[in-house]
């Protein structure tokens, strides 16, 4: 793909989103939601569950549309109608549930929908970009040709990981990508974040755990109830985050570590 | 990032050590017997099938395995093999058209009042046919795509909508006569391949295993890549070859081989090119086993379904053709009765799953040589046609229930 070529400056607005809704019948899943991406930067997108986040991404990827509201990509307004058109633009996507075919082999997986040499499928080359792929993952996959219906939950997450970056994407959403992963997979997922950052591209990275979060994040983007609930830095403490997630300084995890606290001075 | 597993010579795809790499013959058959005991079938039920099938018939009645009762069989099943390869097509897709009895009749009938009564040209009579099935598969993905329509109920529609336009179209007298000396109904009919094109035809399958496999084993070994030695794919196109010239010589001892059996395994091999070696067939794999994960990774869902459709649609015409040459007439007989049923249940005794995303163009050719075998061998038990279809029925359903069986276990093997 041309995209690697076009490198871009650190810094340069790739991805902008102002007042983006979305309706699902009766609810309202995301209100009036804005999001910036630069180029060389990773933005943890965190929230309770229900807040909306995979429903944010699903509309980055074509997969939903937005009610309302304008998505502008490298400058332009654009309608990501398709999934196939946010991966042509270079908007690459690991969804929450991984969304592979279980009935396809691992190559076959990995090259979905962009399979080298149409006409006359190149299995060989295929099979050897796969491996390359999974191996800086440090994936730990005993075949590419069994179907992934045999794979355990971590090896199908890194599968999915790894189509994310086939097409080397100007922006790389990862929905839980650590949900499912081992110590040593995890940390190879930092890493390729911190890579692909490095890299000029833009991540955006939705986790529950926030050690991962401040591990990699420049800034993290809190939405609660559908809506922006606050954007902060690493530097926040994890108390002002949790109070943004939960939407009070007086909540369950305050409670609970008030608790634990008490329980320990006696 | 370094692989502790690994030294530096080692095969890309050979790294991990838990896993139980078979090799040479030994290995090849091994690896069959993990796949079948985990639900993995194949071709092996059709196979068991044919052999029980042909000792039962044979011991019955001796006629059975002649030569030219065997040839006049493959005669019945290329016509209905057509039909079925349209099937595989869109039970890939976890679709269904329960309409291809009733397109075949309609294309037959268009034959005959396009060729017979207007005096068009055959070759223009045909596309007639074959542009009549392609809309009618072009409506039923669209339906589908459009207006979520269970297929199902579509075709089921176009089932009596197509019946009742083979009727219109053939008119009052309802039945039209193709003449015995057209090249059509001579290749229904008559048209054998040489002897000697049969032989060298035969050679032509264990040639292609034997150069293919030679160019994968250098591109995969210059690719750091483990292959299979050169062995496993000798003995396989050994085996193919001597069982090929085996089945052409005894057909020879007949009649020989029918062109339009030819024809139809000609149409089997490229429908099995596109499905394993291009895109669209990966397509159609990824769409029958998860549309949504297709979609996610750019896969235009709407239009694959769509060619699905157009191909079983055209495919049932095509079928159509054949099946009024092979019977010299177009009425409003052609495609009633149990053709539907015997064509869906090909496939599906082929190994083509009705849950979607497994199977392949070859269960058709195999499917329909089992439901040709059974017909032939009970109608040479003089049995009436009411016994036929109750035991083709029962064959049906055993081949779903096998088709079930084998799912399960797939899934509590990790096979999918
Ligand atoms: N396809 C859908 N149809 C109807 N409602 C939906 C749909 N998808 C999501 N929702 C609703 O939208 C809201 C946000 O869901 P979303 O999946 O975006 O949450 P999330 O932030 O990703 O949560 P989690 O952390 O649990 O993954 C929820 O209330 C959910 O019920
Ligand atoms: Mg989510």
């Amino acid at each position: 793909m041309n995209r690697a070529s076009q490198s871009r400056d650190n810094g340069e607005l790739i991805l902008r989103l102002r007042g983006i809704s979305k309706q699902f019948g009766a609810v309202t899943a995301l209100e009036d939601i804005q999001l910036d991406v630069h180029a060389g930067e990773v933005v943890a997108l965190v929230g309770d569950n229900g807040a909306g986040k995979s429903t944010l991404v699903k509309t980055l990827a074509g997969v939903h549309q937005p009610t309302a509201g304008a998505i502008e990509y490298l400058g332009k307004p654009v309608t990501l109608d398709t999934p196939g058109k946010a991966l042509e633009m270079g908007i690459a996507t690991v969804f929450q549930d991984l969304s592979l075919c279980e009935n396809l082999d691992v190559v076959a997986n990995l090259f979905l929908g962009h399979e080298l040499n149409p006409w006359r499928l190149d299995e060989v080359q295929m099979e050897v970009r796969a491996w390359t792929l999974l191996q800086e993952l440090a994936a730990r996959i005993p075949s590419v040709r069994e179907p992934i219906a045999s794979l355990s939950g971590g090896q199908r997450q890194t599968v999915a990981i790894a189509r994310s970056l086939l097409l080397d994407p100007q922006i790389i959403m990862l929905d839980e990508p650590t949900a499912a992963l081992g110590v040593a997979q995890t940390a190879e997922v930092l890493n390729l974040i911190e890579r692909v950052r490095e890299r000029g591209h833009g991540v955006i990275l939705i986790s529950h755990n926030m050690e991962d979060v401040r591990a990699v994040a420049d800034r993290i983007v809190v939405l609660r109830l559908g809506r922006n609930n606050g954007v902060f830095t690493p530097e926040n403490t994890h108390e002002e985050l949790v109070a943004a997630i939960t939407g009070a300084t007086e909540n369950s995890v305050s409670r609970r570590s008030a608790r634990k606290l008490e329980t320990q001075g006696e | 990032m370094t692989q502790d597993t690994k030294s530096p010579t080692a095969q890309l795809d050979r790294a991990d050590t838990r896993v139980r790499h078979d090799e040479g013959i030994t290995g090849e058959i091994r690896a069959f017997i993990d796949r079948v005991r985990s639900g993995d079938l194949g071709m092996l039920p059709v196979i068991v099938g044919l052999l029980l099938i042909s000792t039962v018939f044979s011991t019955l009645n001796p006629v059975f395995l002649a030569p030219n009762n065997l040839v006049n069989l493959l005669f019945d099943a290329a016509a209905v093999g057509f039909i079925s390869l349209g099937v595989v097509c869109v039970l890939l897709l976890g679709e269904i058209d329960l309409s291809i009895g009733s397109m075949s009749g309609l294309a037959s009938a268009v034959i005959g009042v396009l060729w017979v009564n207007t005096g068009l040209p055959l070759p223009l009579a045909i596309a007639g046919a074959l542009l009549a099935g392609a809309l009618t598969g072009f409506v039923y993905g669209s339906l589908r795509n459009r207006f979520e329509m269970p297929s199902f109920v579509a075709t089921l529609a176009g089932l009596l909508a197509l019946l009742g336009m083979q009727l219109y179209i053939l008119g009052p007298t309802g039945s039209i006569n193709l003449p015995f000396t057209s090249g059509l109904v001579r290749f229904g009919q008559i048209m054998i391949i040489p002897a000697w094109l049969s032989y060298a035809l035969a050679l032509v399958p264990g040639a292609i295993i034997i150069f293919g496999g030679l160019k994968t084993i250098q591109q995969r070994s210059a690719a750091n890549l483990s292959s299979g030695g050169m062995t496993v794919v000798l003995v396989k196109a050994a085996i193919l070859t001597a069982a090929l010239l085996f089945i052409v010589f005894y057909l020879e001892q007949g009649r020989g081989v029918p062109w339009m059996f030819g024809v139809f395994v000609l149409f089997v091999v490229i429908l099995d090119y596109a499905l394993t070696r291009t895109q669209w067939g990966r397509s159609m794999f990824a769409v029958g086993g998860n549309a949504e994960a297709a979609r996610r990774a750019g896969i235009n869902v709407r239009r694959i379904r769509l060619s699905a459709f157009v191909l079983c649609s055209t495919f049932a015409a095509l079928g159509g053709v054949f099946s009024a040459a092979r019977l010299a007439s177009a009425s409003q007989q052609a495609g009633t009765g149990d053709v539907n049923l015997n064509a869906i249940a090909a496939a599906v005794i082929g190994g083509t799953s009705l849950f979607g995303g497994r199977g392949s163009a070859w269960s058709a050719l195999l499917g329909v040589l089992v439901i040709m075998a059974i017909s032939n061998g009970l109608t040479l038990l003089n049995l009436s046609s009411s016994l036929r279809y109750m035991i083709t029925g029962a064959v049906l359903a055993i081949a779903v229930i096998v088709d079930s069986l084998a799912r399960r276990s797939r899934a509590s093997h990790g096979r999918a």
